[in-house]
């Protein structure tokens, strides 16, 4: 019952913030131009499953691709820097400043490498959008063991290897899920980015702007309905498998 | 034989400005329990984690099981326990009794058998398959001590353990200790604050005063074994807790009034 | 500062190194994954320099003056982006940190409200908004507001874990002065979450940045970066250095605003950050 209490409030927000812009629409007389009813967004939700469905779909596979790649070179990367101390902590600042640059910016580059249309060049940029949250959180969690826990393991002639086995990579579980959050947010959006600057004819994001274009808003916020839907889906996995792992963080504790 | 055995050493830090310790000669028998009190800047801590090859002496020597130091902690000679439990959050209660014997190797029957018997030692079997931040703080401590006894080291090595808890609990944690030394026969390396902690635990009492870390002196102590709640209140116990006190404030005419005040 | 300074100059080096290094193993090996290598994939990076001294067609300007321009002027939209997305973001950290009600009502949506990809928004953001801005403001206002999009989120989550950071012991100590809810915020709680908002607006820097760069792909705007982009784009088989000298100054861009921030919390908060991550 008290999870209801949890969940209560935001059903509320929600049921009263569609029913306001539903009547709304109506009752200013907004252009559908501009901002379509909700009703009139599901229903084509519905009646356009065939093409957006599949189109969210294959989207959705760049996502995949984007994310299991980047974020296993993330993880990967923080490993091998993470051995060797000193060069982690001169990588570090890099790493940020690394994180400031625009990758849009990139996405016509991995179009000219991997195929304008391919899926390759999507895969590209969410596999680099990734990366960079997987890596930089991975070092952290590597890094943040407690002292005292590696002079146990000493206590234990402890090889290296064994205290990375035993005390590093538990440490770290909870910071590699934080950045996996986060990368599977980004990781659909950068798929559909990189359609912007050219994709398949039924890729989600080549359809969402060239719907746009011909201004049929109606059918491009279900097309982002479903992008929505499905980038929640992911990140909902990642939650999930986040439960199921990594039961000892303060946040899932009692899970 | 000696159990631990230190000659001439010195620690320094800070390429020699700072004299943790200064040539500290000291030897313990078999089966002993010994404190090593003292104010902060002592080097009591220091001292210990030389004991336990984790840090190494500037010079001197220590050996410990007639082997050096090093080669002691490479045949898990010794069990540690740090003031604060140090249990991996991500292991049972039972999982982290049974770290070390995982490094030793045993297989998994005689790690189960193990871990129950230090179970029932600590008198925390119903929290077996408990994780760490459900129990309080002494109790972690007592898994701290099931887990550093699990592999029945010859030499147990303590770092102010009892530090973070309350009076009361600590008093009981203190029977307990001694209960389970007696069973098991260990030597005792015991680095605390509390003078009247050091008295009641001990057979000897090494006192150290600070700048540079030396050892003031030794105060044997023949309470007769097993001490119970009521030998705190012998006069016997009073005579010696003077005695340390009296040591410490001899030879620490140059504590800061601060230190001074944290010798209970 | 100095280590610093010499370090990002080496790892600058490294990087060109490494990418003459590649491109030289690549073309001699001729090997064709994971993308084939030559002058148009990745020219030498002394083309690119070069590119930056001459002029894109006959008898204009030099591409970087032409870069700088558009860097100006994409800067201006990512300013404003930002500093809008800052306030906004601030703002609602405070309400939700007042209110467990209002957190768990609007939190879940501010959350989904990420996963909504903005370059699917952008155009009919730029349609809806443009009209309704004063006229100098116009075109370039709603990528304004597209960047605001991509910087209120993490101020907003930051800003509310900085406010409920505040150490308990510090909170009852204000209760004891009979403090209003208004003086324990702006003595207590904001200080005690500075930190994070930091954290925060060093992400919302570059995220703003990068809003406006998207923000002007539907637009059709020429002024700024993203245009020069979308241009360059086309001309790629051609010129390929010229979108790569555009994406350099993109980044630069980026780092710019970053650096930007590192430098107001140093003013602000009075001492180094204790690491940058």
């Amino acid at each position: 019952m008290r999870r209801a209490r949890e969940w209560a409030p935001a059903l509320v927000v929600f049921v009263f913030v569609i029913a306001v812009w539903e009547g709304s629409i109506s009752a200013f007389h907004i252009q559908q131009f501009l901002l379509p009813r909700p009703s009139e967004i599901v229903k084509t939700f519905w009646t356009a499953r065939h093409t957006l469905w599949p189109a969210g779909w294959y989207t959705f596979k760049e996502a995949l691709g984007g994310f299991f790649i980047g974020s296993a070179l993330g993880m990967v990367t923080a490993t091998v820097v993470g051995r060797f101390k000193n060069f982690g902590t001169a990588i570090m600042p890099i790493a940020i400043a690394a994180n400031a640059v625009p990758i849009i910016a990139f996405a016509p580059i991995f179009g000219a490498w991997f195929g304008e249309v391919s899926p390759h060049s999507k895969i590209a940029v969410a596999a680099v959008l990734c990366f960079l949250p997987v890596m930089v959180n991975t070092l952290r969690g590597l890094s943040s063991a407690n002292p005292r826990q590696i002079e146990l393991m000493r206590s234990y002639a402890a090889s290296e290897l064994e205290i990375w086995r035993r005390v590093r990579v538990p440490t770290a579980l909870p910071f590699v899920f934080t950045a996996l959050k986060v990368a599977s947010v980004l990781a659909m959006i950068g798929a559909i980015v990189g359609e912007y600057f050219g994709g398949a004819f039924n890729a989600l994001g080549v359809l969402i702007n060239s719907d746009a274009q011909i201004f049929d808003f109606v059918t491009a916020w279900a097309g982002i309905l479903v992008a929505s839907l499905l980038g929640l889906a992911l990140y909902g996995a990642v939650a999930g498998t986040e439960r199921l792992v990594v039961r000892w963080a303060p946040d899932t504790r009692g899970a | 034989m000696s159990v631990v055995e230190i000659k001439g050493v010195t620690k320094t830090f800070a390429q020699g400005n700072v004299t943790a310790l200064e040539n500290i000669d000291l030897e313990l028998e078999p089966g002993e329990f010994v404190s090593l009190i003292g104010p902060s800047g002592c080097g009591k801590s220091t001292l210990l984690r030389i004991i336990g090859d984790l840090t190494p002496p500037t010079s001197g020597t220590v050996t410990v099981n007639g082997k050096p130091a090093k080669q002691a902690r490479g045949d898990g000679d010794y069990g540690i326990v740090f003031q604060d439990a140090v249990l991996f959050d991500w292991r049972t209660v039972a999982k982290n009794i049974a770290l070390p014997l995982e490094m030793l190797g045993w297989d998994r029957d005689k790690r189960k058998a193990r871990v129950e018997t230090m179970l029932d030692l600590v008198e925390l079997r119903s929290f077996a398959e408990h994780h760490p931040w459900q129990l309080s703080g002494g109790m972690q401590q007592r898994v701290s001590i099931a887990r550093a006894l699990a592999f029945e080291p010859a030499l147990l090595l303590m770092d102010e353990p009892f530090g973070a808890l309350d009076e009361m609990t600590r008093e009981r944690l203190n029977l307990e200790l001694l209960s389970i030394w007696e069973k098991l026969g260990s030597t005792v390396v015991f680095v605390t604050h509390s003078i009247s902690e050091a008295v009641f635990l001990s057979t000897r009492v090494v006192v150290m005063s600070p700048r540079p870390g030396r050892i003031a002196g030794h105060v044997a102590v023949d309470l007769p074994f097993p001490r119970t709640v009521e030998t705190r209140e012998e006069p016997r116990f009073f005579e010696l807790v003077t005695q340390v006190r009296e040591l410490l404030r001899k030879r620490g005419e140059h504590l800061l009034p601060e230190e001074a005040a944290e010798l209970l | 500062m100095l280590r610093r300074v010499s370090t990002v100059a080496a790892a600058v080096l490294a990087l060109a190194g490494f990418w003459e290094l590649y491109r030289w193993i690549w073309t001699s090996a001729g090997w064709n994954w994971p993308f084939v290598v030559d002058n148009t994939s990745m020219p030498h990076l002394w083309t690119i320099f070069k590119a930056f001294g001459q002029p894109v067609q006959v008898n204009q300007p030099t591409l970087i003056s032409i870069l700088f321009h558009k860097s100006l002027f994409t800067g201006k939209e990512a300013l404003v982006g930002f500093a809008i997305g800052a306030v906004v973001g601030f703002a609602i950290g405070i309400v939700l940190a007042h209110s467990r009600l209002l957190q768990r009502g609007f939190l879940p949506y501010i959350v989904a409200s990420q996963t909504v990809p903005i370059l699917a928004i952008a155009p009919m953001v730029v349609v809806w908004v443009n009209p309704k801005l004063p006229g100098p403001f116009q075109g370039w206002g709603a990528v304004a507001v597209i960047a605001s999009y991509l910087t209120f989120f993490p101020v907003t989550i930051n800003t509310l874990r900085g406010l409920r950071s505040a150490d308990p012991r510090a909170l009852e100590l204000m209760r004891t002065y009979a403090a209003s809810r208004w003086s324990v915020l702006w003595k207590l709680r904001v200080p005690a979450s500075l930190p994070y908002v930091f954290a925060a607006l060093k992400l919302a820097a570059t995220a703003s940045v990068v809003g406006a760069i998207i923000g002007e792909l539907p637009s059709g705007l020429q002024d700024g970066l993203g245009g020069a982009i979308i241009n360059f784009n086309q001309y790629y088989s051609f010129e390929p250095q010229e979108l790569w000298a555009t994406n350099i100054v993109a980044a630069a861009l980026g780092i710019l605003f970053f650096v930007g921030i590192i430098v107001a919390e140093r003013l602000v908060v009075r001492r180094a950050p204790e690491n940058l991550a």
